[in-house]
């Protein structure tokens, strides 16, 4: 699969060599050059330095030939933003958008994007590590 | 009308000064609170400190029985996102302004017809100081209808000619003609086009290359 990752950090970063490990075609793109030494030695992908909420930018790296697109920089709205150019403009067929926020990550899943939110990921697997809901591994 | 402006930076800040002043109920939302505090002393507290990117602020503010919200804040992805939670409560009418204008085509696929660009707007200011564009883009209409101003040269093949003559493309209408010594007059099918009258044309956005054609003509001048 050939995948677009916007956001070089400790998610994006894994997630990229993940993909890369797994035999995918990746391309990470973030606009500070230095959050590429968090992708491990071993990546083969393309580093791109840019702005994934930029159509042209988004052209110079291909988006048009994309089989996926996740979003993972800091800022929800960014995220959203960039998703939806994926999605509406350049018809990415997978378009994954983290949101941090739970109650606009369950509008934005409404209006049709795959989200997650790792804030209720995280608060879930808290509430149950304490309360022993969830069999232990 | 009950108008949710979302940002209080200089837009949003003037953009609400109007509104109070045209009677509206008006409510601005702004994140910083040292701004905010400035904007309610100035606006006798028609202002809610927090981030209208948050779907819970704008139920505070009241986003349910808003007629209209307005997404002014300096960053476009806000900006969209606003607009969309705002919908998602039933907020019909929403205003979007733009900063990038190449953003305009996701703002109209997500369905938010009505965006204001301040960038778009001094380019079509310098396009319309700059004698040598003939077509001058004028207002962006809805459904990707736009109403243009275009000049007839010396050399363009309708001078002479009757508007009924002059067959233009689909859903493109010459809506007026303004002559050189700046009369502006409606066109009928036997008004005649001469040269250097300021044509103001309703026309689709894919069209242009058409109508430039028909009406400035080949760069050579030729009748075509």
């Amino acid at each position: 699969m050939n995948v677009i990752i916007m956001g070089c950090g400790r998610v994006g970063a894994r997630v990229a060599g993940m993909l890369d490990a797994a035999g995918h075609q990746v391309t990470i793109l973030d606009t500070n050059p230095a959050a590429f030494r968090r992708l491990p030695e071993s990546f083969h992908g393309r580093r791109e330095i840019g702005n994934g909420m930029d159509g042209p930018a988004l052209e110079k790296i291909g988006i048009e030939q994309a089989d996926a697109f996740m979003a993972v920089t800091q800022g929800d709205n960014r995220n959203y933003f960039a998703s939806q150019m994926a999605r509406e403009v350049y018809h990415v067929k997978r378009v994954i958008c983290r949101i941090y926020d739970p109650v606009r990550e369950q509008i934005f899943h409404e209006l049709g994007l795959e989200t997650f939110s790792p804030t209720s990921i995280g608060a879930q697997i808290m509430f149950d590590m304490l309360l022993g809901q969830q069999e232990a591994k | 009308m009950y108008i949710l402006v979302c940002g209080g930076g200089k837009v949003g800040f003037y953009l609400a000064q109007e509104l109070l002043n045209a009677n509206h109920e008006v409510l601005v939302i702004e994140r910083d609170p040292g701004r905010a505090g400035q904007i309610a002393e100035e606006l006798s507290s028609n202002v809610v400190h927090g981030d209208s990117c948050e779907a819970t602020t704008l139920d505070l503010a009241g986003v349910a029985r808003a007629d209209l919200i307005c997404a002014v804040t300096g960053d476009d992805e806000d900006n969209l996102v606003i607009c969309e939670i705002a919908r998602r409560r039933g907020v019909v009418r929403t205003i979007a302004r733009i900063n990038n204008p190449k953003n305009e085509e996701l703002f109209k696929k997500r369905g938010i017809e009505t965006t204001i660009s301040a960038t778009q707007a001094v380019l079509a200011q310098i396009e319309q100081e700059l004698p040598t564009h003939e077509i001058i883009p004028l207002l962006q209409l809805h459904s990707g209808l736009e109403l243009i101003e275009i000049r007839i040269p010396d050399t363009s093949p309708v001078v002479g000619r009757s508007v009924r003559e002059v067959l233009l493309p689909a859903e493109s209408m010459i809506s007026l003609i303004v002559d050189p010594g700046g009369v502006p007059r409606m066109p009928s099918g036997d008004t005649r086009l001469n040269a250097g009258d300021a044509l103001v044309v309703v026309t689709r956005n894919e069209s242009l290359p058409v109508l430039r054609e028909l009406l400035i003509g080949s760069t050579h001048g030729l009748d075509t």
